[in-house]
């Protein structure tokens, strides 16, 4: 569970860490676009498992 | 903006007060709000309130306050209200205008879900018929088909879901609340990777406060209104109580802040800026669809976050709109009711009207669906001090309100003429009808109604 919760922000951080980091001026459009794929993947991977157990 | 909960979300406490047991706590609420607020429909809105000549203060401040407006509504009209009762719209509806008179609220609410969903169906297939040159995407003034491509577009996008519908309610429901949380990011990413591609990035030329049409602006006031108003049948209208009936506390009423200020506020912004790098790029040749907008701005993984937030706005919509069929003609399946719905959300998503015009349409939806709360906020507060019988179909039990039908009817009438013949925002009419509802509740129960 712990490593899908670190894997889970993980994609949420890559879902919007290189459209910060392109704002900026630091990374170029391609990568940043493939970067936010695989933020996409990573998320939708681990996600379901990390959010399994009852909100309450 | 959401969708308002299903008749029957779940098969708890239908008819019945929530038992004290069964109350939730506050997060649920929180998340609950945060999530649905985010949804397909947010890409149209966004870019519309800049074709609409929105200028930077009416935008920033505009949706401030008119979001701020919305959260007070839900915390200290609709939670003390659901708290109260702890009962659903539809079962205290039923109680105060009988079954028959339900039965037409829950006609005009399916058609309307149909035409939401329709609008969706719109918004998936710009992203979806990105990959084929040969589909014509719809810009601003269209209200009919673009051509066969799209066409055959629509209608798979429109088949599928429709099929899922039928099939799986519970796994959109869970790709929904997973997604949730990734699709206000990509939002919000849109938003940031559009922001070093703008001329400049002073609001004011951003949002001009000039229309594309030529028309004057929407202005401060209607966009205010607009943001109070947008989700006016979830608050005003009390669909809510659906899901407030299981606080603890109205203070949870607070939760909606979140739909509203990371929804309607960043994700509306974020849309927003998308549309304005557009029109930077195409002049009055832009459009508004919003995968091709997407999918330049942040690729393939923004194409995927158009189809999944349109999917999963249309998808609950077409299932809802098939329950309510279903509670229109009892002896209608569930599955005929979603076929139905889907049919007709699929033939709306062929017209980009719906999607282009979605401001407007938002605004009538809410104007002909809450004017029912006021009724319910009359019989609930006002009804003994005004000297009349609440929950009266309930104790009468007659299946029939006329008082109710009339005062709903004759200020959504006066509504529609006004809509027509002056062309006035809906968003402007809300409040006006809603009161108007009440008031004429109030008065026709004491002369029409017949003591229990």
């Amino acid at each position: 569970m712990k490593t899908a919760r670190l894997l889970a922000l993980a994609g949420l951080l890559l879902t919007v860490g290189p459209a910060a980091l392109f704002a900026a001026g630091l990374i170029a459009e391609p990568p940043m676009k493939l970067l936010l794929l695989a933020g996409m993947a990573l998320w939708f991977a681990a996600a379901p498992r990390w959010l399994r157990e009852p909100a309450e | 903006m959401r969708v308002p909960p299903a008749p029957v979300v779940s098969h708890e406490y239908e008819r019945e007060r929530v038992p004290d047991h069964a109350l939730k706590g506050p997060r649920s609420f929180w998340g609950m709000y945060a999530g649905e607020h985010t949804a397909g429909t947010e890409f149209m809105l966004g870019p519309l309130f800049i074709a609409w000549g929105a200028s930077a203060v009416d935008v920033i401040g505009g949706l401030l306050l008119g979001n701020i407006l919305a959260v007070l509504t839900w915390r200290y009209l609709t939670a003390p209200l659901a708290t109260d009762l702890r009962l659903t719209l539809y079962c205290k509806l039923e109680k105060i205008c009988g079954r028959r008179l339900v039965s037409l609220y829950n006609l005009a609410n399916g058609l309307l879900f149909c035409m939401l969903a329709g609008a969706m169906v719109t918004v998936s297939a710009t992203a979806v018929g990105v990959p084929f040159p040969g589909v014509q995407m719809p810009a601003f003034g269209d209200k009919l088909p673009t051509g066969l491509a799209w066409c055959a577009v629509v209608l798979a996008i429109g088949a599928l879901q429709t099929f899922v519908a039928v099939r799986g309610y519970a796994f959109v429901a869970r790709v929904s609340h997973l997604a949730a949380p990734w699709m206000f990011l990509m939002f919000v990413a849109c938003g940031l990777v559009t922001l070093p591609k703008l001329a400049s990035l002073n609001p004011v030329d951003i949002w001009t406060g000039v229309a594309l049409d030529g028309r004057p602006g929407i202005g401060f006031v209607g966009i205010v209104l607009f943001a109070w108003l947008c989700n006016a049948a979830m608050h005003l209208g009390m669909s809510d109580l659906s899901i407030l009936r299981y606080a603890r506390k109205p203070a949870y009423g607070w939760a909606a802040g979140a739909g509203m200020f990371l929804g309607h506020y960043v994700a509306w912004i974020c849309a927003s800026l998308l549309f304005a790098l557009e029109l930077q790029r195409h002049g009055a040749a832009a459009s508004n669809a919003p995968g091709p907008m997407v999918f330049s701005a942040v690729g393939w993984a923004g194409l995927a976050c158009v189809v999944l937030a349109g999917w999963t706005t249309a998808n609950p919509t077409i299932y809802r709109a098939g329950l309510a069929f279903q509670g229109v003609l009892p002896a209608l399946s569930r599955r005929a009711g979603t076929l139905i719905a889907g049919a007709l959300a699929t033939i709306a998503g062929l017209f980009p009207a719906f999607a282009m015009q979605l401001l407007d349409f938002v605004g009538i939806y809410g104007t002909v669906l809450a004017p029912v709360g006021a009724i319910i906020v009359a019989d609930h507060w006002l009804a003994r001090r005004a000297g009349i019988t609440p929950d009266w179909a309930a104790r009468t039990g007659s299946s029939f309100n006329i008082a109710a039908l009339l005062a709903w009817v004759i200020p959504v009438a006066g509504f529609f003429w006004l809509y027509q013949t002056r062309d006035i925002f809906p968003s402007y009419l809300t409040v006006p009808v809603w009161l108007a509802c009440g008031g004429l509740y109030l008065g026709l129960s004491r002369t029409l109604l017949r003591a229990p």
